[in-house]
């Protein structure tokens, strides 16, 4: 397939790897930020082709992993009452808060729809004027454009009977809270093509200028996904720390200067609560001043409604490169993909999730990275 | 009154994966049918029961269809209700002979509606050589059913000397694909989501029995047949794993996916491996009767692009799964946790 194969070939891979083995000489931690990035080499098993000495750690950029307990257990709040269709995007309905998942809520008689974009969500809520529609606003700066759009246009047409339940989070101060802790081991970045395609990467110049580290942003592709490692060991091997742009098929340094706009436009930045990290200041979006109508969490009065993370999950570490997922006391035990306790267990992709699946089998085969 | 077996920690109520055939459907059928139903027919976990009658061996299955939309691009639910249950039998390598048919119907489901559904399953009985010998109808009130639901049971017979079964699995053995894969699963969801693509996808909903009987009668020594459904190739070949305590290794990119459906999950984050089908299937057999399954299996237009996909291995973990990439790499398939959710990012 077209646009697909080409980034996908068995013997151009092999050249990166290649490549990426002679000139690496020391141990290198590389963060992939993204969750799609993550999913590709899961996929594609893209660490077995790396030099042993390069270690991909999984970072933070799954909105489905970080988003936190306590906005789940909004969600299934507010989508309980009768008068609510609940949207979300497919992936939402599995996450588990404190009490069960959406998956329950529907099960209990809760109307949960499934939408592929917050204007679907828009469209129910024009055509059922007795029902409260409400949209799961979550994601990083990729789908922040969309749900800016969804309240623009619903604000426009005075359509007065939807909401967004917003947990948007931001991908560079998620970034500078594992760099600047003092048990950081990240090294160096492929940022996240699409959050740049629409934001741009200016943003990231002053983190690697501050922290040292190289910042490489990167598709999501096999090949993107070597290219991006290649880039980014090439800055560490020459002492270098800047930031590149691997994916230029899709993202130029300004961004998209309509999407910025409109997200302007309909958001500010606020402090956002990280699922496995905390909270994190200036780390996330919420709606501006004029349009606080349309904020689920004030319409259906849940904004109260606080959680504490399990204790014994040691995801923030894990997150960082700290500590393997083996060694949290919950892991296999009290933590399972069927049972997550925190982010990185709940995406099939998250790191916990990943070692879980391999250590299964791990006893009996010897080595399947 | 006794406790539900299930852990308490699980769902108390059931939830729409339990039906998904994935790892919900095994709990269930594990911790709450096994226990109370057990015997020997059900623990071969197989698609159908094959029980001996003196020189006769009959197979007998049953399965029921819930599916929205009721109509889609390649057939209704009057289809698959006939080539599901037909397949089943065919997978226990039987003759299907004779189906049964339960209607349950919504008041108000439009009798229009009801006479297409039913000229098909007419049509698709007659196409696979079945007779439907017996049936009963029910409604229900307005409101408490989706417009129809239907049951099938069949029966067929399996000549003496054949046995198929996952635990005839042994390493060595090859897997063969009778086709390509993850056509019906997107033809639903496309209908479904009201998604459009360029190029219309139709289910591969068809009757399997005349190819596998064909197989069987030109001495094609198989092990086993797993048809893929719900939980596509991946599910299919992982219950086979697991059943017969062997490790799997296939080649993804030796797996046929058409290009449309390739796009189709590439917009929507699915792993066609995972994508539901209804015509296709997987044949476990011994190496040198490979080359023969194949030139039977390309002598169908249902079987023309069939393939080897991997083999059964006798190194490594019982019950795993692993496919080989593009790039060479491996990676293990596992059950999914409930049905395959579109992925944000």
């Amino acid at each position: 397939m077209k646009f697909i194969d080409e980034y996908r070939d068995g013997k151009a891979a092999r050249q990166f790897a290649d490549s990426i083995r002679r000139i690496t000489t020391r141990e290198w931690m590389i963060m992939e930020v993204c969750g799609g990035q993550t999913h590709t080499i899961v996929k594609f098993g893209i660490d077995e082709l790396l030099p042993e000495k390069i270690s991909l750690i999984h970072g933070p950029g799954c909105p489905v992993c970080v988003t936190p307990v306590e906005l789940i257990d909004k969600a299934i709040e507010i989508a309980l009452l009768p008068e609510v269709v609940f949207c979300s995007f497919g992936d939402m309905l599995r996450v588990p808060g404190t009490k069960g998942d959406l998956f329950s809520v529907k099960a209990a008689g809760g109307d949960v729809r499934i939408v592929y974009s917050p204007l679907d969500a828009l469209k129910y809520a024009k055509n059922s004027l007795d029902k409260q529609v409400v949209f799961f606003a979550v994601g990083f700066e990729t789908t922040a454009p969309a749900n800016a759009m969804a309240v623009y246009q619903a604000k426009e047409q005075g359509i007065k009977n939807f909401s967004l339940l917003i947990s948007h989070v931001l991908v560079p101060p998620a970034m500078e809270a594992i760099l600047s802790s003092h048990q950081n081991k990240v090294q160096g970045f492929l940022a996240a093509g699409h959050v740049c395609t629409v934001m741009g990467y200016e943003e990231y110049e002053p983190l690697a200028e501050k922290y040292k580290v190289p910042i490489v942003v990167t598709g999501f592709e096999p090949l993107d996904i070597l290219q991006g490692v290649y880039l980014c060991v090439k800055e560490l091997e020459e002492g270098r720390s800047e930031v590149e742009n691997q994916y230029t098929r899709s993202v130029r340094k300004e961004g998209n200067a309509r999407a910025r706009q409109l997200i302007q436009n309909v958001f500010q930045v606020v402090p956002r609560k990280w699922r496995g990290i905390g909270e994190i200041p200036r780390s996330g979006l919420g709606l501006r001043e004029q349009y606080q109508d349309y904020d689920a969490e004030k319409r259906f009065h849940v904004s109260g409604i606080s959680k504490q993370e399990p204790s014994e999950c040691i995801s923030g570490l894990v997150l960082q490169g700290v500590k393997k997922p083996h060694e949290c006391p919950a892991f296999g035990k009290s933590c399972s993909p069927d049972h997550p306790l925190g982010a990185p267990m709940v995406s099939s992709e998250g790191a916990c999730a990943a070692y879980y699946r391999y250590r299964r089998f791990s006893t009996t085969q010897g080595a399947a990275r | 009154m006794n406790n539900c077996p299930l852990p308490i920690i699980d769902y108390n109520k059931i939830q729409i994966g339990h039906g998904g055939g994935g790892k919900l459907t095994n709990q269930l059928i594990e911790k709450l049918f096994l226990p109370e139903f057990r015997n020997s027919f059900l623990e071969t976990r197989h698609d159908g029961a094959v029980i001996d009658f003196g020189n006769l061996k009959l197979a007998f299955t049953t399965d029921s269809y819930v599916i929205r939309p009721i109509f889609f691009p390649g057939g209704n639910i009057g289809t698959l209700a006939v080539n599901g249950t037909v397949n089943d039998l065919a997978m226990c390598g039987a003759k299907p002979l004779y189906l049964s048919v339960g209607f349950i119907l919504e008041e108000g489901f439009p009798l229009e509606a009801l006479y297409q559904v039913v000229q098909s399953m007419g049509k698709a009985a007659r196409f696979a050589h079945v007779e439907i010998v017996t049936g009963d109808t029910k409604v229900v009130d307005k409101g408490k059913g989706d417009g129809i639901f239907i049951n099938t049971a069949g029966i067929g017979v399996v000549e003496s000397g054949v046995e198929i079964s996952p635990k005839r699995v042994v390493s060595g053995d090859v897997v063969l694909l009778s086709g390509d894969i993850g056509r019906h699963g997107i033809a639903i969801m496309a209908v479904r989501e009201g998604l459009d693509f360029e190029t219309e996808i139709e289910s591969d909903c068809a009757p399997v029995s005349d190819l596998t009987l064909d197989l069987l009668e030109k001495g094609v020594e198989v092990h086993a047949l797993r048809d893929l459904t719900r939980g596509g190739l991946a599910t299919a070949l992982l219950e086979i794993a697991e059943t017969s305590s062997s490790q799997i290794r296939i080649e993804e990119e030796a797996v046929p996916v058409r290009e449309e459906v390739q796009g189709a999950c590439e917009i929507l984050g699915l792993d066609p491996l995972y994508v539901a089908n209804e015509g296709r299937f997987a044949v476990f057999l011994p190496e040198n009767h490979a080359q023969r399954a194949l030139e039977i299996f390309h002598s169908y237009p249902l079987g023309k692009d069939a393939c080897a996909i991997g083999r059964v291995v006798s190194s490594g973990a019982r019950g795993m799964v692993t496919a080989k990439s593009q790039l060479g790499t491996n990676r293990i398939l596992d059950f999914l946790s409930g049905e395959q959710l579109p992925r944000i990012c």
